[in-house]
């Protein structure tokens, strides 16, 4: 009687275990798989209340060169480097050259940009240096 | 010896049934031995800790839609409204890293367009066709730097001569330095094709001389013992 209230508890104490694991993996632990070169952009967006805006790399890459945002507009080659404000967008600097309603839609679209995970740190997703240096997930079987 | 296995299995596959609804990731799940030889788990009794590419990363959806690729938010309502991107890269030429899109094949063979100029779409580049050969120390095939491709994209400004000093000799490149975003690692392993064991031969392309061999390292070429 007592190996077989042992052994119940040890079944239950390791279906509970499974059970937090799974959870907190399947939440938390989930790899991303974003678009190589997705930018999140997250300097100001955490402490403002809005989701990090997340900069598709490839979409805008089908439809402009690159010369155009990183010599023209002035975007420096690094994330999070352009210090962006939405107040500068507005005056029609960085994404407001073109996302002013006339070559891209305006600005009222918040949620199109501000569309990232909440707390996701300023990162270039899927780039060497994230993967070899800084990586900003752990592998699901780490935790 | 019994009943940690039956804990090991009652947990696995707990986690499993837990984890395969809430993220509808079947390729975490480890993959038996049978399904890799095609076989029914009948008539093979190998265990699952004897698959093969135990430690490789499992292959992830290359080209995931906004609202299961991780970093989107999927209870923003507009993360629904962008577009995922393998509608956009629908018939294009596939390479096997970054963006799994030969992006200069795409736009040479007109598949693309891309504007040169933020308002007018007629402005052509400024397309300059110079080879640079960099002799490599290693045994490695040498480098050839193709101007035409990136000047197609970008503007002279843009690397010269803040990133690469425009004479010859005048640049330190290591794969070191790529590999921490420095040099060409500035666009590679972030936007452009991404350094990759599959993506050596993009760069080193030109075999070594006939008669070259590899130098002799210091420590070989001052041995007294030689």
């Amino acid at each position: 009687m007592r190996n077989v209230t042992t052994r119940l508890t040890t079944w239950w104490r390791a279906a509970a275990l499974a059970l937090v694991a799974s959870v907190f993996w399947g939440v938390s632990m989930q790899p991303a798989q974003a678009e190589y070169g997705d930018v999140i952009i997250n300097n100001y967006s955490d402490a403002a209340g809005m989701r990090p805006a997340v900069f598709p790399h490839w979409y805008h890459r089908i439809r402009f060169r690159c010369k155009v945002c990183h010599a023209d507009l002035g975007f420096k080659f690094k994330a999070g480097g352009n210090k962006i404000t939405m107040a500068k967008i507005i005056d029609g600097k960085f994404c407001g050259a073109c996302h002013n309603g006339e070559i891209a839609w305006s600005v009222e679209n918040c949620g199109l940009c501000h569309s990232g995970k909440p707390g996701m740190p300023t990162q270039i997703h899927g780039s060497t240096v994230q993967r070899l240096v800084a990586p900003t997930y752990k592998p699901a079987d780490k935790k | 010896m019994n009943k940690t296995i039956r804990k090991i299995a009652v947990a696995a596959g707990f986690a499993a049934a837990v984890v395969l609804p809430l993220s509808g990731m079947a390729a975490e799940v480890p993959v038996s031995s049978a399904e890799v030889t095609g076989s029914t788990p009948a008539q093979l009794k190998v265990s699952n800790a004897n698959v093969f590419n135990r430690l490789l990363k499992k292959e992830k959806d290359p080209n995931a839609a906004p609202w299961e690729d991780g970093i989107h938010d999927p209870e923003n309502e507009a993360t629904h409204a962008l577009q995922p991107p393998k509608v956009a890269y629908e018939g294009w030429p596939r390479t096997p890293f970054g963006n799994h899109v030969d992006w200069v094949k795409a736009l040479n063979d007109g598949l693309i367009n891309p504007r040169y100029d933020r308002v007018d779409p007629t402005v052509e580049p400024l397309v300059m066709d110079l080879d640079i050969v960099r002799p490599v120390r290693a045994s490695v095939p040498d480098v050839v730097f193709p101007h035409k491709p990136h000047t197609q994209w970008l503007h002279c400004s843009n690397c010269h001569p803040k990133i690469f000093i425009p004479q010859k000799g005048a640049n330190q490149i290591n794969m070191s330095a790529i590999l921490l975003g420095k040099k060409c690692g500035v666009c590679h392993g972030k936007v452009a094709f991404p350094i990759t064991t599959k993506s050596c031969k993009k760069c080193h392309s030109k075999p070594k001389p006939a008669d070259w061999k590899p130098p002799l390292s210091e420590a070989s070429v001052k041995n007294p013992w030689r």
